[in-house]
């Protein structure tokens, strides 16, 4: 089943903030296998210069993948999960995440592209603080493997 | 927010401390609970290789986040690195045995810019495919 290219455009506001903690962010930090103590210590975060602990670079992502399981679940963009890969991903760092950060946003379909036939799915997610400040912006290009139409002739 | 290396020591062909870290299934099951993410393709054989896989598969954001970390040990703070890109071309696969796999990333220096960024591209390995391209990030340096 192909995409609905109609809802290029269209935003996902996220459910609701995610308030962030540093047993969170230690935990996380556990579990890509980076020993750092900036992830954990607030007295060595200070020594080089942080405000506290803070986020590893990837964390974002798992904060905001319950605001873009509302676009993948969006029954008008008739996506197949089961077909689905992580094509392609970055980051925009505007600022550190701290413990007790409250982030929210959104999520917005940039593109959607058909190379042969996987379709690709491209959007925005941005990250703002509690006062609407930016903190990140993260780029997603989801792959869905031969849900393309075949050409016709 | 301080770099422990000087935007003025490094060099286009500067190479950082390259590292391998270890892939267990043990590690994915953690990964799986510390993002939330818990598509069984990174759990479950049986299912894995229903969808044409050849085996469970680690997470492309926990790729994505131990290749992070040769530009995070070099430079010391998380919050130097500006930009992080990378485009997911293999996926690790992690047989279901106590050793696991070994995912080898390397970074070099690519390009100086000004304000104290510079550019490095990285490589990560996994046996001898390479398991991530077109990646790399901007820096902040001291």
């Amino acid at each position: 089943m192909a995409l609905n290219a109609s809802l290029v455009g269209r935003s996902y506001p996220a459910q609701r903030s995610y308030e962030v903690c540093r047993e969170k962010l230690r935990e996380f930090a556990d579990a890509i296998g980076d020993g750092s103590p900036v992830y954990r210590d607030p007295e060595a975060a200070r020594s080089t210069g942080l405000p506290d602990v803070v986020a590893p670079p990837t964390f974002l992502f798992s904060v905001t993948m319950p605001w873009t399981a509302q676009l993948i679940g969006d029954p008008e963009l008739g996506a197949d999960y089961s077909r689905l890969v992580h094509g392609e991903q970055s980051f925009h760092s505007t600022r550190p995440v701290v413990p007790g950060d409250v982030l929210s946003g959104g999520v917005t379909i940039e593109a959607i592209l058909v190379r042969g036939r996987n379709e690709y799915l491209v959007y925005r997610t941005d990250v703002t603080d509690a006062s609407g400040e930016a903190v990140a912006t993260l780029r997603s290009t989801v792959v869905f493997r031969g849900t393309a139409p075949p050409e016709e002739g | 927010m301080t770099s422990t290396v000087a935007w003025a020591d490094v060099e286009v062909g500067t190479v950082l401390p390259p590292f391998a870290a270890p892939v267990q299934r043990m590690t994915l099951v953690q990964y799986a609970g510390a993002s939330g993410d818990f598509n069984p393709i990174h759990w479950n054989e049986q299912f894995a290789t229903q969808v044409g896989l050849p085996d469970v598969i680690a997470h492309g954001m926990l790729t994505m986040a131990i290749a992070g970390r040769v530009v995070t040990d070099w430079c010391g703070d998380p919050s130097a690195l500006v930009d992080y890109w990378v485009r997911f071309t293999s996926p690790v696969v992690v047989p279901n045995d106590w050793t696991g796999v070994s995912v080898e990333v390397l970074g070099r220096v690519t390009e100086k810019r000004e304000d104290n960024l510079v550019v490095v591209g990285i490589t990560a390995r996994c046996g001898d495919v390479d398991v991530l391209a077109n990646a790399g990030a901007v820096v902040r340096l001291a």
